[in-house]
């Protein structure tokens, strides 16, 4: 299941990230890595972009880039 | 400097402040020379860490100056900063790097971070990190423990920390890391004696203390094989370990590659490597050995908090953020309240700001009659009380609306609420082709260009950095707002021109995003830049810190006035007087001579200056350029002030205030208001602020995009893109107000 299939206030673990190197790495240094435990926090008019928290970051992400992380 | 001073929190402040020192960049060659005369040599210390820890915060209270601003985004020291200060009769040189996710070099600030820390000459590093969210900023902590420098970490904001019912071992994160931990609020001066001297101590000490992190078994196994290696042929390598090598060599360090390159002991090594990659990679199921680093770090410091961090199962302040994000990032309400909130800080600009404005001007006038009355001379007088003290007063008049507004910008900045707006605004901003965080310096643009112009650093992309800069010039700066100020408030109601001045800047702004499509969809095609961005937590903005932006902004634009306007508006006052027509002079002494009523003769004068003026020098630039702005309805007097404004956009009104003051020479002196509401249509007014609300920033700024952009030709673009903007939309605007009129 996609990130963004996450419903508000669902939490779940993340399985796969599938980006390009560098927006990958961006997100293991915001602790955005296979494991942990996302929780869908806010989303903004039309989901166009979500707000997750992952320990205890608050991270803002588009649709495009929450689509390539997977989790279950 | 005597040691029980620094026990007492402020005495700390004036201790240090006796031997402080600030010197960015250029301060260093004294500093050199300094230490070879007390034959003292400086610790040289590195703050690093993640944005959002309070690095600048503890540059202040370190040194007790504030240099730096601090704000509560990602990337507000965007360059690196150094501060001097002496501590028990030792300079310490404190270099504040921007705050860095990672060294992996992802926006152009890491860049800079990495570049220092990997090649420049320094002693200590201190990490400072954020106590309520150890685990994320440990990500960084294991990176900077890779390149094996002397290194201690700073756990900051325990004050929070506590509050939020968080308890921190450090005694045990120092047993697991291997380096000093110390536990500090720089907000309040907390652990900062006790840093300092861990710094001391490090820096003396003639070892470096090494890291005792455990990787997982797979990686510890391939770790122990490289290194029995390395040890069996005595390698050695600066003053690492040969455990330290092989980390390096296992995980890619391209530093290390490059420096062992040829050495002989390689040819043995890769093929040793190659197997324990392989290894490894099978362990980990991936080839990325970057995203193999990425989890082995992400394990590490999940393991390191669960054995030192005690806390409840959510920090206060955490729950206190969302909640206030429910209703902030409100999916109807977020962008409403958002615009309520910046229409605020514009009535305020400019209802709180006019208060003052009246006392100032008449306290200018006042000086400027008082000065010309002790000065013989008519062209000395002219030049100090129309040139000097007219130009500048000008300015000066301004003062209160900059301060109002720098106050909301820093108020946005150091909250937290800046991500927000750029979470809330991103997909709007999509839609025109930029990228939520291109907010930051817009934003920072309605300040002054200089400073927005270097946010854009912390857009990743090329293409989204250029769509931004070349839009920045169209968010009015605080240097228009004058402009603004004055031709709003001549020829609209009182009660109107707050609502105007909203209307302005929303306008600029608006015109700028369609630009922002139009170079998107035309010039720069291609891939979008993906938004991630960490939203920091809401922290309530420290008076020390809003004072200090809103002082040192102020100071700077006070500054601007004393310096660059002052030359301006001499300029401007010398080329509007000379030369001198003795032709029409000898006609003005023959005509007056035969005129005896008052009127009349002010009449005269009046005429008089007028022509002397067209002459000038000023007059003669004017004229030429006046056919470029006549389908405007710009004068050659409008014209003229706009030029002199590509100087900068104080300028305008200065050179306003010359150009149509001279003709006044009766004890009611007309305010330039009124002058200007006699002189110009309400057409030509409209069309005036079109203008100046989208053409070219002034020099400074100029010279910053042009850094910033990378190369002269972006500057070509820039003038003819802006010029022709600006030229087409006063053209319009120019139209339509007639059309009404």
């Amino acid at each position: 299941m996609k990130l963004t299939e996450l419903k508000k206030g669902q939490k779940a673990i993340i399985k796969k990230i599938d980006a390009n190197p560098e927006l990958k790495q961006r997100l293991f240094s915001l602790g955005v890595v296979k494991g942990a435990e996302v929780e869908v926090v806010d989303c903004s008019l039309g989901k166009s972009t979500i707000e997750i928290k992952v320990g205890n970051s608050l991270i803002a992400l588009r649709e495009n880039e929450a689509n390539l992380i997977e989790v279950e | 400097m005597q040691e029980e001073n620094f026990k007492r929190g402020r005495g700390l402040g004036r201790g240090l402040g006796k031997g402080l020192r600030v010197g960015p960049r250029d301060g260093r060659g004294r500093e050199n020379r300094e230490k070879r005369e007390a034959g003292l040599k400086p610790i040289k210390v590195v703050l690093a860490g993640q944005p959002n820890v309070g690095k600048s915060m503890l540059v202040n209270a370190l040194s007790k100056t504030h240099k730096g601003k601090v704000g509560n985004y990602s990337g507000v020291t965007v360059d690196i900063l150094e501060v001097c200060f002496t501590h028990h009769c030792h300079k310490i040189e404190l270099i504040d790097l921007p705050g860095t996710y990672s060294l992996d070099a992802f926006s152009q600030e890491e860049k800079v971070a990495k570049e220092f820390l990997e090649n420049e000459d320094y002693d200590v590093i201190v990490n400072v990190v954020d106590a309520t969210n150890l685990q994320r900023n440990l990500l960084l902590t294991l990176e900077l423990l890779e390149l094996n420098k002397k290194m201690i970490l700073a756990l900051n904001m325990a004050d929070e920390a506590r509050e939020d019912g968080i308890e921190i071992d450090t005694k045990q994160l120092e047993k697991i890391l291997g380096i000093p931990v110390v536990l500090i609020s720089a907000k309040n001066n907390e652990g900062i004696e006790e840093l300092l001297n861990k710094i001391h101590e490090m820096a003396e000490s003639p070892t470096r203390p090494h890291s005792k992190i455990i990787y997982s078994d797979a990686v510890e196994e391939e770790i122990e094989k490289i290194e029995k290696f390395l040890d069996e042929r005595g390698f050695k390598y600066k003053d690492w370990t040969n455990r330290e090598v092989a980390i390096a060599l296992l995980f890619k360090n391209e530093k290390v590659y490059k420096e062992l390159h040829d050495n002989p002991i390689m040819i043995e090594l890769y093929p040793l490597i190659q197997e324990s990659l392989e290894h490894i990679y099978t362990h980990h199921e991936t080839k990325d050995i970057k995203e193999i680093k990425a989890a082995e770090h992400a394990a590490i410091a999940r393991g390191i908090v669960l054995e030192v961090v005690r806390s409840k199962e959510m920090p206060k302040s955490l729950t206190l953020t969302q909640k206030i994000d429910a209703i902030l990032l409100n999916k109807y309400l977020g962008i409403p309240i958002f615009l309520f909130f910046m229409w605020a800080l514009f009535q305020l600009t400019f209802k709180f700001g006019n208060i003052p404005m009246e006392y100032i001007d008449s306290a200018i006038s006042a000086f400027g009659d008082f000065v010309g009355s002790y000065i013989k001379n008519d062209d000395l007088r002219s030049l100090v009380v129309d040139g000097i003290i007219g130009g500048v007063g000008a300015v000066l008049l301004f003062l209160p609306n900059i301060v109002i507004l720098y106050l909301g910008i820093a108020l946005l900045e150091t909250t937290g609420y800046m991500s927000r707006v750029a979470f809330l605004l991103d997909g709007f901003f999509h839609k025109f082709g930029l990228h939520g965080k291109s907010f930051i310096p817009l934003v920072t643009g309605f300040g002054c260009s200089v400073p927005a112009y270097m946010a854009a650093r912390t857009l990743k992309s090329k293409k989204d950095r250029l769509i931004t800069l070349f839009i920045i010039g169209f968010m009015s700066c605080g240097a228009r707002l004058p402009i603004y100020v004055l031709f709003t408030g001549a020829f609209f109601s009182q009660a109107a021109a707050g609502n105007i001045l909203f209307l302005i800047y929303l306008s600029g702004a608006l015109i700028g995003l369609i630009m922002a499509k139009l170079l998107r969809v035309l010039v720069f095609k291609g891939e979008d830049d993906p938004f991630v961005m960490e939203m920091p937590k809401y922290r309530l903005p420290s008076l020390k810190l809003i004072w200090h932006t809103v002082y040192s902004n102020a100071r700077e634009y006070l500054k601007k006035a004393g310096t660059f306007i002052l030359a301006a508006a001499i300029l401007v006052w010398f080329a509007s007087n000379y030369p001198k027509s003795e032709e029409l002079h000898q006609e003005f002494i023959k005509q007056s001579q035969n005129i005896s009523s008052k009127e009349q003769k002010i009449e005269l004068e009046n005429q008089y200056n007028q022509k002397q003026l067209e002459q000038s020098y000023l007059g003669q630039i004017g004229k030429a350029t006046e056919p470029f702005f006549a389908p405007l309805g710009f004068d050659w007097k409008l014209s003229v002030a706009l030029e002199a404004g590509l100087a900068a956009k104080e300028v305008v009104v200065s050179t306003l205030g010359v150009l149509y003051n001279i003709g006044e020479s009766d004890e009611s002196s007309d305010t330039l208001k009124e002058i200007l509401r006699k002189n110009i249509s309400f057409a030509t007014a409209v069309s005036f602020i079109v203008f100046v609300m989208l053409y070219l920033p002034c020099f400074a700024a100029s010279a910053v995009f042009t850094k910033e952009a990378g190369g002269v030709k972006y500057l070509v673009y820039l003038v003819i893109f802006t010029t022709s903007v600006a030229w087409i939309f006063s053209f319009i605007a120019y139209r339509i107000a007639q059309y009404f009129t």
